[in-house]
């Protein structure tokens, strides 16, 4: 009892916070691109803060419920309906057996998710449930999803206290222009000081080659001092890369472990999301602020999402109206 | 040792780079820096990438702050450490050269200007520290291939190469883990797998060990793949002297 994908959708892979702790041995992390919505995903069904999803890419999948469950939809909008009715964001949504939820293009955003409450029954591989493609393991099958794939849920979980309460306030992904607070180094030394200027304040294209690997820009040339090329070290999260053609390239979740071009600077973790919801042509600056700010912003990040576990753990206010609480119940078991 | 820098690489990770050079001293450093981290568990590491001639520390900024973390390994990196010999392992890796096992051993031995039995003795002689893996899991950055034997990469890059297949490109050699393009000199194969997902242990090896190459016949390729494909082989691990 579980789930059967109707259609793939461009690319739908199950991921989870990714498969961290084997990166010496030549395995990429993989995981979310957007951390925080996924997050949101997960709490919005007080799931654990790691429950593998179902993270999709510019065009959404088709998926029918083979039995009841509880989901929680966040990241872009992709427009999802449930058997042809639009379906709420950010919010708990009960499945019944034999519904239908459909996405489709991304309106806002470029990623979306959707959570289990009762836990996608994918194997754990070296601590993971996440799919790296480039390596053919976890996840389905190790690759993404597509017509007729079929899997269970590990429990029946189909009861959560204070369900009227579990919404949210959407993300908005409509922007596009953003500025992402970035954190300079590694070796921001290699380049010159017009360079530095140059990737501070010029104004930056996201073009097509943007995939869960990487996303490179198009924009002014970032001069190095004598080259950009310096002996393979490790990769972060939110790297970003400028080879000698001048132009950044910021690594992502599959980013290989190691690579042999100067890293400028970092992308500050909480703007990371803002990042890997952008579409080609999107425009983005950089701004630098310190290590300490950056992990102030993420700390300010966990607080906020600890709020919002508060919030919906909290007697719905729409309990003190009857009507719409008995309107409500109606539809529930009508459903 | 001098010259050790420690570089922010975002809020979640720190870069400590040992040196600009790849050489096995720096190396060496990296891999005692590695096991004295694991003997003490700084908590809040989710992870390392050791490289050439840096280390690249991965943590959990809700645990460990940015100014705690690089002040403990700053005091850790004073600490002279270095790796006992006895520590040292060497994998044996199995390998039959030429024929279909290795389609450009004739590459290789014209470009050297050996024969194909000169390459494979020069090429099995000695061992090769593995600096570093990433690229493909599994994959081994060795160094120390012998001069004489550098040979360019095909200039028509393979769609496919098998995994186990043994090959040099430019100045280094290595095994491919998986089946992946590449554009390396094949010279032979291993019936050995160094990267086995359904393995308890999937990849044997780790930057630090070395790697040792030894000549088999067809025969011995054969009934090594056999207790391979049954989970029954066990990789020869000389420890020591290198």
């Amino acid at each position: 009892m579980g789930i059967r994908i109707l259609k793939g959708g461009m690319l739908t892979t199950v991921q989870d916070l990714g498969r961290t702790g084997y990166q010496s041995q030549g395995f990429s992390v993989a995981g979310v691109m957007d951390v925080r919505s996924f997050k949101i995903a997960n709490l919005l069904l007080d799931n654990p803060e790691n429950e593998a999803v179902l993270e999709f890419t510019l065009i959404g999948p088709t998926i029918q419920f083979t039995s009841a469950t509880i989901i929680a939809i966040t990241g872009g909008d992709f427009q999802p309906t449930i058997n042809g009715e639009p379906a709420p964001m950010y919010t708990a949504l009960y499945m019944n057996k034999g519904d239908i939820l459909k996405f489709g293009s991304a309106r806002t955003g470029s990623r979306g998710y959707v959570a289990f409450s009762s836990y996608l029954d994918i194997p754990v591989v070296l601590g993971s449930r996440c799919t790296n493609m480039k390596s053919g393991i976890g996840g389905f099958k190790g690759r993404k999803l597509k017509e007729d794939d079929y899997f269970n849920f590990r429990m029946k979980r189909r009861y959560l206290p204070f369900f009227l309460s579990r919404k949210l306030e959407p993300d908005d992904f409509g922007q596009e222009e953003t500025v992402l607070r970035v954190i300079m180094g590694p070796q921001d030394d290699l380049f010159s000081k017009q360079g530095i200027e140059t990737f501070l304040n010029s104004e930056y294209v996201v073009t097509s080659d943007f995939d869960r690997m990487g996303c490179r820009l198009e924009g002014p040339f970032i001069a190095p001092k004598e080259t950009s090329d310096i002996i393979s070290d490790g990769i972060a999260f939110g790297s970003i890369q400028v080879p000698s053609h001048g132009k950044p390239i910021i690594l992502l979740s599959d980013r290989q472990t190691t690579g042999g071009y100067a890293k400028i600077a970092t992308v500050a973790t909480v703007d990371i999301p803002k990042l890997v919801q952008r579409k080609t042509d999107h425009k983005i600056r950089f701004q630098p602020i310190t290590v300490q700010e950056a992990q102030r912003l993420l700390l300010d990040e966990v607080k906020e999402l600890e709020e919002m576990r508060k919030m919906i753990h909290q007697p719905c206010k729409e309990v003190l109206d009857c009507r719409l609480v008995a309107k409500r119940l109606t539809k529930l078991f009508e459903d | 040792m001098q010259n050790i820098r420690i570089l922010t690489a975002g809020d979640s990770s720190i870069l400590v780079e040992f040196g600009k050079e790849i050489s096995p001293e720096i190396n060496r450093k990296i891999t005692a820096t590695v096991q004295l981290m694991r003997e003490q568990h700084i908590e809040g590491v989710v992870d390392v990438i050791p490289a050439f001639c840096s280390l690249l520390i991965n943590y959990d900024p809700r645990v460990v702050s940015y100014d705690e973390i690089r002040e403990r390994m700053q005091n850790l990196v004073k600490v002279d450490a270095s790796v006992s010999e006895e520590r040292r392992r060497i994998f044996e890796i199995p390998v039959c050269y030429g024929g279909e096992y290795g389609p450009d051993i004739a590459n290789i031995a014209e470009h050297a200007g050996l024969s194909e039995e000169e390459v494979i003795k020069i090429h099995s002689s000695r061992d090769y520290l593995i600096y570093m893996l990433g690229f493909l899991p599994g994959f081994c950055y060795l160094g120390g291939l012998d001069e004489r034997i550098h040979t360019p990469r095909l200039a028509n890059p393979r769609i496919k190469i098998n995994a186990g297949s043994v090959g040099i490109g430019g100045s280094q050699t290595g095994i491919y883990p998986l089946d992946s393009p590449g554009g390396w000199q094949l010279m032979g194969m291993t019936p050995v797998k160094t990267y086995d997902p359904g393995r308890e242990v999937p990849i044997l090896v780790e930057a630090g060990d070395y790697i040792r190459f030894k000549p088999i016949d067809e025969d011995e390729f054969k009934r090594i793949k056999e207790l391979v494909d049954r989970g029954e082989y066990q990789c020869v691990i000389h420890e020591g002297e290198v």
